[in-house]
């Protein structure tokens, strides 16, 4: 018995992967807050393995850290719309699968030109035109960082990843070069700039940024869904022949997007020195050029969706580091922290395109031999939540079939429903005759 | 002057030619593993463990054994790289994860894992243990420029040229480097010829990994003498700029990561300002672009990544 086991292990894996298309949306989400938990309950697993009984009081800090004071409150959504702002930026290049890990770069630049016009207009120009000026330097400093790896990429399809990645260390050098010549002493330290700030709306700081990366997401959300360019830019993400094909101008296309990416990027850097520190250096942008591609691939390119990732980062990030500081982890743990958060969720998609089915045993002729007892229960358990899925789908299609008073399209209808529950069919392609049969119902309810 | 200059170049080299050659025979299985930074962050706090849970075994610091005392740090440096390695090929491969955001990941993992160990670890005798990974040949004292040249290395310098020379043949010269070739160029193909994929990308990885873990050892243990005190990241960055300047050759690597710590320590024996030096540092990154670009235009065949590179293979995705 056991050695026949092995036997059959031996000849071929006793699971396949396959891919799946039909999965419905509230499955997905289902299985994302599932992570989000999973991965949450993991930190303060690390949490109290590092520190004894700890579990409880990880959450207690998290929280402290982040929602206690509403300074805290206000810093939080700072650090949200200071990632926000970076991932948008860099989702019209992912969105193109232009893999621009850059950010890093294109946001110093932008800090750099912020930098230069606070300290070289200060005190001879009003602050507003200060802050203008600056912004229009950015945008242009970000653009430039970010156009000249998409020109080589559009003309010699140069490898754009490791091109940006070296760009971000040029533009690190250019600062530190920058910074030796501002003080010449040699501290490396850029104090703060007294001129071009800006205003202060209300109690708190950093009000005009989140108003300005607010104001941000809703023009990214209508580029990406509505704009042409938009349209544009997914095709080539897609398929570049394809693009040619409908002729699409794809240099054109890559140039424009990375100007777009490395301009927004631009602006981020203003924030962050004419709206956050008002000084710069090196290590200003703190590798959240990295943290935001992986919000903006968390976020499956959606603008919105960015929103709730960015917040749950900036969250975890300043949530850990509170906790860090009360048990004497340091300053690297948010890092750990955030990092296995990505894991999990990187993870988890895997569930969402893929599902694992276990083999059905042929013999010789190629006939199916009688399921054994763990294939048996795998069916049940599937049959059991393919079931589920037909009574909510049921729910939905039914108030739709019952204003139409034609006995047919329900008697179709009830008919495709049958067949996960009788059959031994398995639920994927009841599903999807299933998705084909709510096709036509209300291809019918519409006539 | 210049003898010093070229010894020091080819010490610090060292730590670019393992991320490199690692990562060279992880690219060369069509996996872009960006993690090779962080990797080469585990390793180092690894083999740091390894070394002190070594020296914490011995009764007294007298008893210490020269070749224990490198070959502990050594296999734990290597283990906890290939388990990072491990992760990654988990993710990728049967996962199918992207790669560019997974290894991202293990990149963040990295720098905060060294981060919270560099505070916690038991110091105490490093700087003995350190002396048997920077001890050379002793003759090398007595053979003048070509002693300083050739034998004034430790034990991981050797180590690494030794490692890439092999990566080298075995890429160029054996069946299952061409296996390995072929996988990272079509998996498709590969797989139809027979050739377990799945295997290759798993083993390629975990083992380029464990080779990318010793190069933060050797920051740690040989040039910084014992002291963790600053992150491998930056340099894991340049071994990964590195493998295009060799274009994906492991035996180019060797010469491209010397001129690469030739350029890096440069500004400390160039007669300039404190502020040109800030430029001169720049040079790698704008040298590395340079050769990216060439080698587009160029457009040789034998001098580009592998065509699969940074794509996940799901047979039944046509």
């Amino acid at each position: 018995m056991v050695t026949n086991i092995f036997k059959k292990l031996k000849t071929e894996a006793p699971f396949h992967i396959v891919k799946r298309t039909d999965i419905p949306r509230w499955k997905k989400w289902v299985i994302r807050l599932v992570t989000v938990l999973v991965s949450l309950l993991l930190c303060g697993i690390i949490s109290s393995i590092l520190k004894p009984n700890s579990f409880g009081t990880f959450f207690d800090e998290m929280f402290k850290g982040t929602f206690s004071t509403p300074r805290r409150i206000v810093n939080l959504f700072q650090e949200t719309a200071m990632l926000l702002c970076i991932a948008l930026a860099v989702t019209p290049a992912f969105k193109m699968k232009f893999w621009n890990i850059g950010a890093e770069g294109q946001v110093l630049m932008g800090a750099l030109m912020c930098a230069t016009c606070m300290r070289y207009m200060g005190g001879s120009v009003a602050d507003p035109v200060i802050i203008i000026v600056a912004l229009v330097a950015s945008v242009a400093g970000g653009a430039v960082w970010g156009a000249i790896p998409a020109i080589f990429k559009a003309k010699w399809n140069t490898n754009e990843t490791l091109f940006t990645l070296m760009m971000n260390y040029i533009a690190m050098g250019l600062i530190a070069f920058i910074i030796t010549v501002w003080v010449p002493s040699g501290s490396g330290v850029v104090g703060i700039i007294r001129y071009g700030q800006f205003p202060r709306l209300g109690q708190y700081p950093y009000i005009l940024n989140i108003i300005i990366v607010a104001v941000l997401v809703v023009i990214m959300y209508i580029y990406l869904r509505f704009s042409k360019h938009g349209y544009e830019l997914s095709v080539v993400g897609e398929s570049v022949n394809t693009a040619k094909y409908i002729g699409i101008n794809v240099r054109k296309v890559i140039v424009r997007t990375m100007i777009l990416s490395g301009a927004l990027c631009g602006i981020a850097g203003w924030l962050l020195v004419g709206g956050t520190s008002y000084t710069i250096s090196t290590s200003i942008v703190a590798g959240r050029g990295f943290t935001a591609i992986l919000i903006s691939w968390l976020a499956h390119f959606n603008p919105i969706a960015m929103v709730i990732s960015s917040f749950l980062i900036a969250f975890l990030s300043q949530g850990s580091m509170q906790a860090a500081s009360t048990f004497g982890f340091g300053g690297s743990f948010p890092n750990i922290i955030t990092a296995v958060f990505f894991f999990l969720v990187i993870a988890s998609e895997f569930f969402i395109s893929y599902r694992i089915k276990l083999r059905r045993k042929m013999n010789v002729e190629g006939e199916e031999i009688q399921p054994s007892k763990l294939e048996k229960f795998d069916n049940s358990i599937t049959e059991f939540f393919a079931n589920i899925e037909n009574k909510i789908f049921r729910l939905f299609t039914k108030r739709k079939t019952k204003t139409v008073a034609d006995n047919s399209v329900a008697a179709v209808e009830n008919e495709c429903l049958q067949i996960p529950a009788t059959s031994q069919t398995d639920d994927l392609t009841a599903t999807i005759q299933n998705s084909d049969c709510a096709e036509v119902s209300d291809k019918e309810v519409q006539e | 002057m210049f003898w010093t200059f070229l010894q020091r170049s080819i010490r610090f080299s060292t730590i670019f030619l393992y991320g490199a050659t690692g990562e060279i025979i992880t690219e060369k299985s069509g996996h872009l593993n960006l993690g090779i930074p962080g990797i080469m962050c585990i390793g180092a706090v690894g083999g740091v463990i390894g070394e002190s849970l070594y020296l914490k075994s011995l009764a007294d610091i007298s008893n210490i054994n020269g070749f224990a005392a490198v070959f502990v740090p050594i296999i734990f440096a290597m283990l906890f790289a290939a388990l990072a390695g491990l992760l990654f090929s988990f993710m990728t491969v049967t996962l199918r994860c992207n790669q560019n955001v997974t290894g991202l990941t293990i990149t963040t993992f990295g720098i905060g894992f060294i981060g919270f160990y560099m505070n916690r670890i038991d110091k105490t005798n490093f700087g003995i243990a350190s002396t048997y990974f920077t001890n050379g040949f002793p003759c090398a004292a007595d053979a003048g420029w070509f002693g300083q040249m050739f034998l004034s290395y430790g034990t991981l310098v050797y180590l690494a040229i030794i490692i890439a020379v092999i990566a080298a043949v075995v890429i160029k010269r054996t069946r299952t480097g061409l296996n390995l070739r072929a996988v990272g160029e079509n998996p498709a193909t590969a797989d139809a010829a027979g050739i377990n994929v799945t295997k290759y990308r798993y083993i390629a990885t975990i083992v380029g990994s464990a080779f990318a873990g010793l190069g933060g050892l050797f920051y740690i243990m040989d040039y910084l003498g014992g002291n963790i005190e600053y992150s491998v990241d930056t340099y894991g960055w340049m071994a990964v700029a590195l493998v295009i300047f060799s274009v994906w050759k492991p035996n180019w690597g060797i010469l491209g990561s010397i001129l690469f710590g030739a350029l890096y320590i440069a500004p400390n024996y160039l007669n300039v300002s404190f502020s040109q030096k800030e430029l001169v540092k720049l040079i790698p990154y704008v040298v590395t672009i340079i050769v990216l670009i060439i080698t587009s235009i160029v457009n040789k065949r034998e001098s580009q990544p592998p065509a699969a590179l940074g794509t996940s293979y799901f047979r039944e995705e046509r």
